[in-house]
């Protein structure tokens, strides 16, 4: 990848406690091409939004980064002190939460807002701002946006106000917009219409996209790369197709499973069995080996790396060259 | 909207009644005025011709219809011991009393919303410590011993301030006011802080407590990711947020400033209503005291609906004709 956009380089989030720092994001790398839609899934406390919020530098003490480096364009950007990160927040990185109905503030009027946002980090005057807002509105598909735009949150509906959000999140043109399970809260049926918004509204600015979601339907029809999360690891990466199609780490094997088809007729649902451990209780070895069907030995001694494989990288020994060359496994 | 306020206003009417209902049948305990308006020389026939004078040998409810009648004339009556209309007296006392009032809400709701918000920001701080520790000070300390105790440092061992009275005033109409004299603005510092620091600490807890909880919504993380100041988001974005509680409670507090005005008037010597009343409880004089609840009373309604109608002024979500507009 010439170039990229963000990269994020041995990345670990530690959370300080009585008996020692808990390690909940441990040592992950990805870079995101300009334009790409990287889809970020994984359990929940997978380590998907802490990853997010260390982007954005907005992680909620005491959770800290304890090593690692976060590039923005050949730029290091998790040092920066307060004020410096503060310009980037919102003007080059952006961010959609999850619950449209509590992320805007209830006692301003959209405009308010807006023109808040797009003044804090563009040079225009109060009715050039508020043109532009008008503009993101439409775009982001609110009808009738120039009359829309002087009500409160509480006049929109959930669908709405995410769109409302979105606009918020694109008001400075940012280069990355960070999109935290965005359409969680929302009504199924609307969730579609707002990924569509998404997609198509950051592809029009160029904007790249990391889009954290438990959802692997949504990654499919959006994302073009997919990183899987694991325990606070990346478990596999690459491009979406091949792993939709392929899966490698068993992990990924498993949750392709658990998606049920129209096709299938049980009557279970299929589930990866147990559940991911807590942090403070991670296993030797590879975090996924009390739960998974091709664990051997190396697997509860050594923790893998990501292995590249093609396209994609893994990090599952059951692809390391030495084991393979072995033949220790069929 | 319109219609909101009209049923609030015969809401505070039908209060006002029932206050006026139970103070004026209390005062039936107090005492007999006539002891205290006759002196010693006094005969039986002395007594029974005042008695009729002032309508006291009325049945109670026929007393009270009078008063009201009364009252909505605008007459509350003859002060008992000054023999004097009670609405001069009020009118000419109300000034000192509302003056100082008036100071400590100001200083209660500034220190009170600025140290709150301060000590919600630096929670950590050790200055933020500090001030939380102190202002429980505030909250437990009694109204005169604070006085007292200000009064010990400030008037008795440093001197730099008057212990007592209102200092010269200046006559503006009807209006008195102490703001334009030296001795008058020296005079009201001590009162009004011993009158306003429960309040202030009271109000600083509250914001401090609503500031946090505010500061850990989605909304606000959402106007962080937005890059907006810390100045913004803390006073624009929070604090707006935190105003809706803590207009209430204000309100209720500055009409207790006013009530409770009679403890610090005593401790001092302030000449206001409420010096005025607790004399007139000692000379059982009915038509000031009824006259002082009244118009307590209808501070504390007016308040109230001063502070329901500031509701509508912050949160849009209440107001009715914009939420039919929503869907």
């Amino acid at each position: 990848m010439t170039n990229p956009l963000l990269s994020v380089k041995d990345l670990v989030i530690e959370f300080p406690t009585r008996f020692g720092p808990l390690t909940a994001v441990d040592t992950i790398n990805f870079d995101l091409a300009p334009g790409e839609i990287l889809g970020v899934v994984g359990e929940s406390g997978a380590g998907k939004s802490l990853t997010g919020s260390a982007i954005m530098g907005l992680l909620d003490p005491p959770g800290r980064i304890a090593s690692g480096e976060i590039w923005l364009k050949g730029e290091r950007i998790d040092n920066l002190p307060n004020e410096a990160q503060r310009a980037i927040r919102g003007r080059r990185i952006s961010m959609v939460f999850q619950d449209p109905l509590t992320s805007l503030n209830p006692l301003y009027t959209i405009a308010e807002q807006l023109i808040e946002t797009i003044r804090t980090h563009l040079k225009v005057s109060e009715s050039e701002a508020r043109k532009r807002a008008i503009g993101l509105l439409d775009d982001v598909g609110i009808p009738a946006a120039e009359r829309r735009i002087d009500d409160y949150p509480h006049q929109f509906s959930g669908g709405m106000r995410q769109r409302v959000v979105i606009a918020l999140a694109l008001a400075a043109e940012p280069e990355l917009v960070i999109a935290d399970e965005p359409t969680t809260a929302l009504d199924v049926s609307v969730q579609a219409q707002i990924i569509d918004v998404l997609k198509e509204q950051c592809s029009e600015r160029g904007a790249s996209v990391i889009l954290i979601t438990h959802d692997m339907g949504v990654i499919a029809e959006t994302a073009n790369r997919v990183a899987v999360m694991y325990s606070g690891r990346i478990a596999e990466i690459g491009p979406v197709k091949d792993i939709i199609q392929n899966a490698m780490h068993p992990y990924t094997v498993g949750l392709m499973g658990s998606i049920p088809t129209l096709a299938q007729e049980e009557d279970r649902l299929v589930q990866i069995p147990g559940s991911m451990p807590r942090l403070n209780d991670i296993p030797q070895g590879c975090a996924f080996n009390p739960r998974c069907d091709r664990a051997f030995e190396k697997c509860r001694i050594d923790r893998p790396d990501l292995i590249d494989q093609g396209t994609r990288q893994v990090a599952c020994w059951l692809y390391d060259e030495t084991v393979l060359a072995k033949g220790k496994i069929a | 909207m319109l219609a909101y306020v009209i049923r609030r206003v015969f809401q505070s009417l039908f209060v006002l009644l029932m206050v006026g209902l139970v103070a004026f049948s209390m005062f039936r305990f107090v005492g007999d005025p006539v002891d205290n308006l006759l002196g010693q020389e006094r005969t039986q026939a002395d007594i029974e011709r005042v008695r009729e004078q002032l309508g006291l040998n009325d049945p109670f409810p026929i007393q009270y219809v009078k008063f009201l009648g009364n009252v909505t004339r605008g007459n509350f009556g003859v002060s008992y011991r000054q023999g004097r209309p009670v609405a001069d007296i009020i009118a000419e006392r109300a000034p000192a009393t509302l003056e100082l009032a008036g100071v400590s809400a100001l200083l209660a709701v500034v220190f009170g919303v600025g140290l709150g918000v301060f000590t919600a920001i630096r929670r950590d701080g050790i200055v933020a410590n500090f001030i939380m520790t102190t202002s429980l000070i505030g909250v437990s300390l009694p109204t005169f011993l604070i006085g007292i105790l200000l009064i010990y440092i400030f008037a008795v061992e440093l001197g730099w301030l008057p212990s007592f009275g209102r200092g010269e005033t200046v006559q503006l109409g009807w209006w008195s006011t102490g703001f334009l004299t030296e001795s008058g603005l020296k005079a009201i510092i001590l009162p009004a802080i011993t009158l306003g620091l429960y309040q202030m600490t009271l109000i600083m807890r509250l914001v401090r407590a609503e500031m946090l909880e505010v500061l850990r919504t989605d909304y606000i993380k959402f106007a962080r990711a937005r890059g907006l100041s810390e100045r913004a988001i803390n006073f624009g974005h929070a604090l707006k947020n935190t105003m809706v509680p803590v207009i209430t409670v204000t309100g209720l507090q500055i009409g207790s400033i006013i009530a409770f005005a009679i403890i610090t008037e005593t401790v001092f010597q302030w000449p206001g209503v409420g010096l005025l009343f607790i004399n007139a409880i000692q000379f059982v004089d009915i038509p000031v005291m009824a006259a002082y609840l009244m118009l307590i009373s209808v501070m504390f309604v007016l308040i109230n609906l001063i502070v329901d109608l500031l509701y509508f002024a912050i949160d849009p979500r209440l107001s009715a004709d914009a939420s039919s507009r929503g869907h």
